[in-house]
């Protein structure tokens, strides 16, 4: 099940990344969760929103850069070596993981959000050793389904 | 030292006479040899026995860049190859580069010139001279170097882009002389600096060129590095450096007018300046034999004085210079145009039209910044593609501007538009 990110590139300038949020909030867009990447001149806001199309388009409205990435997001248990054996399972498959970061959860397991060379196979891969990846609602609306 | 007082402190009279006849010797050859200007002139409805002295140049038609351009490459010469010797290239906008050439007695009436003007520095035979412009297809360097040669001073011929190796040989053989841009003269003066080595080095004076500068950079440059600095100047299309440089009084750049007739018009009306009134420079070569100019418009803004000067030259002095009429920008002596960066982008098809060229001057050098806006188009979130989409552009800027190049990704909208001319450049150096 593939996930539609949200990313935005954002330019090291005060008060850019406010905007972002601002915009999102506006329309009320709620951020499940995020990551920020940073270079010396610019930034990649990467984010896991309510409604990934509608944030797209209001933030391109905006003047924003958007743009939808597909990205997988794996479930763990909050246990020590969980995390390094997804990623074995996955390096022993040939794939690499362009980038990763938690889908904050409030309750006691946890997602991981990965973009991964060749998503289709990366699938197959973890459906094979037993994983669960969220669907695409789960993760849109995952703070929701805890409470 | 006046190298050839004959030429450089005729009188006025004398000076008029010379050029009359060079004139008229120049615009009968070269209505009989180049097809261009013979067709420039039959629209005029002038032959060559209408240019009777330098009183009728003004009856000539102008020249243009875009007319050397027009003829690319070598559709103005007005000799058989055979007898062109060397030829040299500028950049241009549409990347066809100006192509000059050069019989054996221009190069020998460019080395006099330039001898003239390192005489004028004070150079001569027992001085070790680094050439530290660039040679090749650039005039800077050859142009220098046979200068310096045919003066009997011992050549370091160190071209550009080392300066630990440019200062060691300054120190080791004791250079007493330095020619290049004075931006990078001011770079090696902090170089030297931050080494602790400006107490060791003999350098007594420094012929600087190929871009504009002012008075208070000269001074810096002479107090830094405790040596006295002047002003080349010159243009491939006319003959390389060599054209005008200035003299120990430092109050103007005397032109060699025994070989280029300066004229200073308003580039709007194409009316003559008064003395002293700034407008457009434009030069007629009286010697030329390969490519012998009529008029031809410098871009070059500044003022002339046929003032004889304290120094004892008659020759006409033009002023420095206030800037140029074009939006062609001179980066470390290298020319660029903006639309030379956007038909760069253009071609390579990845890229938004929207740039913006920010130049700066960073520890005295020149530095070109280009900020290009990220498009839907090629945007990717993979900060590794970014960085491998702003690589690539910064090698195509470079190819296409023979150019070091820093490439910023800025966001959609952040470039002003403009209705009209876009602002393409933000200069941000400062001439202090």
């Amino acid at each position: 099940m593939l996930i539609k990110q949200l990313s935005v590139f954002i330019e090291n300038k005060e008060g850019r990344l406010e905007g972002v949020t601002q915009v999102l909030m506006e329309h009320n867009i709620n951020i499940a969760s995020f990551s920020l990447a940073d270079t010396a001149e610019y930034g990649m806001l990467r984010m896991i929103v309510s409604d990934p199309e509608k944030g797209k388009r209001v933030l391109r409205e905006e003047g924003f850069s958007a743009k939808l990435t597909d990205v997988i997001a794996v479930k763990i248990s909050q246990k020590p070596g969980t995390l390094h054996e997804v990623l074995k399972v996955l390096f022993e498959a040939g794939l690499s993981v362009e980038y990763m970061y938690t889908l904050a959860t409030a309750g006691k397991d946890t997602s991981i959000i990965m973009k991964i060379c060749d998503l289709g196979k990366a699938l197959e891969v973890l459906k094979e050793c037993g994983y669960m990846v969220c669907t695409a609602k789960e993760a849109y609306e995952i703070n929701n389904n805890s409470n | 030292m006046i190298w050839n007082e004959t030429k450089e402190c005729m009188s006025r009279d004398e000076i008029l006479n010379m050029q009359s006849a060079r004139l008229k010797k120049t615009v009968s050859r070269v209505y009989h040899n180049v097809e261009f200007y013979r067709k420039k002139m039959q629209q005029l409805g002038l032959e060559p026995g209408d240019i009777k002295g330098i009183e009728d140049l003004h009856k000539l038609p102008y020249t243009t860049k875009e007319d050397l351009r027009d003829n690319y490459p070598f559709g103005l010469f007005a000799v058989p190859q055979s007898e062109v010797i060397r030829v040299h290239a500028s950049s241009g906008t549409t990347g066809k580069a100006t192509v000059v050439g050069y019989t054996r007695r221009d190069i020998e009436i460019w080395q006099e010139c330039v001898t003239r003007v390192l005489a004028m520095a004070g150079i001569g035979a027992n001085d070790k001279i680094q050439v530290a412009y660039g040679y090749g297809l650039f005039t800077g360097g050859l142009g220098l170097h046979y200068g310096a040669e045919n003066l009997g001073a011992t050549v370091i011929p160190m071209s550009t882009g080392n300066t630990q190796r440019l200062i060691t040989m300054m120190e080791d053989f004791e250079a007493t002389a330095i020619a290049c841009t004075p931006s990078y003269l001011l770079h090696i003066a902090e170089t030297l600096e931050e080494a602790g080595k400006t107490d060791k080095i003999k350098l007594k004076a420094a012929i600087c060129g190929a871009e504009p500068w002012t008075e208070n950079m000269r001074k810096e440059i002479e107090s830094k590095l405790n040596l006295k600095a002047y002003d080349i100047y010159g243009l491939s299309e006319i003959l390389g450096p060599g054209v005008a440089a200035d003299c120990d009084a430092h109050c103007g750049l005397h032109v060699y007018e025994d070989h280029f007739v300066p004229e200073v018009i308003n580039p709007e009306t194409l009316e003559p300046c008064k003395e002293g009134e700034i407008g457009e420079l434009v030069f007629t070569t009286i010697t030329k034999e390969a490519l012998p100019l009529f008029r031809y418009r410098t871009k070059d803004l500044t003022s002339i004085t046929y003032e004889p000067c304290d120094c004892g030259r008659t020759i006409a002095r033009i002023s420095r210079f206030k800037g140029r009429s074009d939006d062609m920008l001179i980066i470390r002596g290298v020319n660029v145009f903006p639309s030379q960066v956007e038909s760069a982008l253009l071609e390579m098809g990845e890229t938004s039209p929207h740039y913006i060229l920010i130049v700066d001057r960073v520890n005295n050098l020149d530095v070109l910044e280009i900020q290009v806006e990220v498009e839907e188009r090629f945007f990717s979130d993979e900060i590794r593609q970014l960085e491998g989409l702003t690589k690539k552009i910064a090698h195509v800027l470079q190819t296409a501007l023979g150019l070091g190049v820093k490439v910023t990704l800025v966001e959609p909208k952040t470039i002003a538009r403009s209705e009209g001319k876009a602002k393409r450049v933000i200069d941000k150096r400062k001439l202090i």
